[in-house]
């Protein structure tokens, strides 16, 4: 038996074996519900190493060692911090809006985790082809922003209103170039399932075809996740922590958790749609899918070890007046060179030549017109 | 594909439960001693002045409203994208007015400063 179909073959002989004594739709039932559990503890297991790897990896750029007292190299630091946060007491605001304040925290990591239903782990490792795919997961992106605002407005708390407002606005912002960026992956691929679009990246993965198309997408995925240098809306040093001020214990482990695996699904995300997902050689899928991954993320911490946080209206003015331009001009190249009908071989040379000649222009347009002063901004 | 979707539906009760299972937890064995101190607004130790929940920066509703135009453009667009292979040079065309249209109304919207923020 090779490595690639362990799993389907695994689920397999579990589905053989459970219906050999159990009626055919309880079998069934208890298939899906032993996969969905498979990915809730999954996630569980990715945010805790990634919230100690990225201690790690900022401590050693920052010149410091980061966590090295729980178990050796602080490797088991995630659990202890877990049971601190279970055992922490739950204190709700005089002021707060009570629901708001409790739902919120349940809300934002519904879609955080409903996201991997359609992510290609692998050749044969995925849990919902979906034909919609990618609208899905931009349709459940705009969820995230929503338990956001419930979350500082429900805090009753001025500094975690300002963080949800400013969270609403960046998300929001941001979603336009992204859905843009992803029309032109879907237009070349000529589909919106994850899988076909990742079969369609041969022989070059689109980060190489469509450069700009992955860079606009790369940005808007940091901003989506709220990371650095887009953190705005849980800036320490303005706003305290922006909308979880007000939150603690699990509650705020809740918010904690749906961050980190939508830093890690939407890492996925671009790996999926511009780095060929898990194509590779030689190792099986789903290592391949996971070490590109794990490299996202890994620029994903180095981002926030090196650039300064942006102002909001340097913000929201990269968003709607160069990505969105940007992202539209991008768009329009990507549907004539589909439409050139160039032989195949010079395919991937035109699109190159479309995406050169947009970067330059853009930018120049950027260093151009870019104001040497910015108003002081207020809020 | 009725199966997908059953599937989906099941994660998302699962993610539900996971929250709602951790805070029941939590709260099963947390202890609960607030005090009106405790329970007090968290801004950075002076006391909260004023109503928190006032009218605030119209500013972000400009936005929102410019964000409602481009999402539903991104949602018309996609299926535009998926069978754009298939279609002839008219879906080019098509696309090419629909873009300007919206890149007039962004345009239109950055000249009246609904853009800047002040």
């Amino acid at each position: 038996m090779d490595l690639e179909s362990i799993f389907p073959r695994l689920q397999e002989i579990i589905a053989q074996w459970l219906s050999s004594f159990l009626p055919g739709w309880l079998a069934e039932l208890l298939v899906i519900l032993m996969v969905v559990l498979a990915i809730v503890l999954m996630m569980v297991v990715v945010v805790m190493v990634l919230t100690l790897l990225e201690r790690k990896i900022l401590g050693r750029l920052q010149d410091r060692i980061g966590p090295n007292r729980v178990g050796p190299y602080g490797v088991i630091q995630p659990v202890a911090d877990t049971l601190k946060l279970l055992f922490k007491e739950d204190i709700v605001p005089e002021k707060a809006d009570k629901l708001l304040h409790l739902l919120a925290p349940i809300i934002i990591v519904v879609p955080a985790l409903m996201v991997w239903a359609v992510m290609p782990f692998g050749k044969k490792l995925v849990a919902a082809d979906l034909n919609i795919a990618v609208l899905y997961v931009i349709a459940l992106g705009s969820v995230t922003s929503i338990a956001i605002l419930m979350a500082g407005w429900g805090s009753g708390n001025k500094y975690s209103l300002l963080g949800g407002f400013r969270a609403v606005a960046q998300l929001f912002s941001y979603e336009v170039p992204m859905g843009l960026a992803v029309l032109s992956v879907v237009m070349a691929a000529g589909s919106m399932s994850l899988q076909s679009i990742v079969k369609a990246q041969s022989p070059l993965p689109f980060a190489f075809v469509q450069p700009i198309a992955f860079l606009i997408y790369f940005i808007c995925g940091v901003a989506e996740v709220n990371r650095s240098p887009f953190d705005l809306p849980e800036a320490e040093s303005e706003i305290i922590a922006g909308y979880h001020i007000e939150y603690t214990g699990v509650k705020f482990a809740m918010f904690f958790l749906a961050e980190y695996i939508n830093t890690f699904a939407v890492s996925a995300m671009v790996v999926t749609l511009f780095l060929g997902g898990w194509k590779g050689p030689i190792l099986p899928s789903y290592v391949w899918f996971f070490i590109k991954v794990a490299i996202v993320v890994y620029v994903f911490f180095w981002l926030r070890a090196s650039f300064p946080r942006l102002r909001i209206d340097q913000l929201l003015n990269f968003a709607w007046k160069f990505l969105v331009p940007l992202g539209m001009v991008n768009l329009l190249v990507t549907g004539i060179v589909v439409k050139l009908n160039v032989p195949v071989w010079l395919t991937v040379p035109a699109y190159w030549a479309g995406n050169f000649v947009i970067g330059v222009i853009a930018l120049y347009l950027l260093t151009r017109f870019t104001p040497k002063k910015t108003p002081v901004s207020l809020r | 594909m009725l199966n997908q979707y059953l599937f989906i539906g099941i994660l998302a009760l699962a993610s539900f439960a996971v929250p709602v299972i951790g805070i029941g937890f939590a709260w099963l064995i947390s202890p609960k001693r607030a005090n009106p101190l405790k329970r007090s607004i968290y801004e950075c130790g002076l006391e909260t002045i004023g109503e928190t929940w006032v009218q605030f920066r119209v500013q972000y509703y400009i936005y929102a409203l410019v964000f409602a135009v481009f999402d539903v453009e991104i949602a018309f667009l996609l299926p535009w994208a998926v069978a754009y292979n298939r279609l002839g040079l008219v879906a080019l065309v098509d696309v090419v007015i629909f873009l300007g249209i919206l890149a007039t109304a962004l345009a239109y919207a950055w000249r009246k400063g609904a853009l800047r923020w002040s």
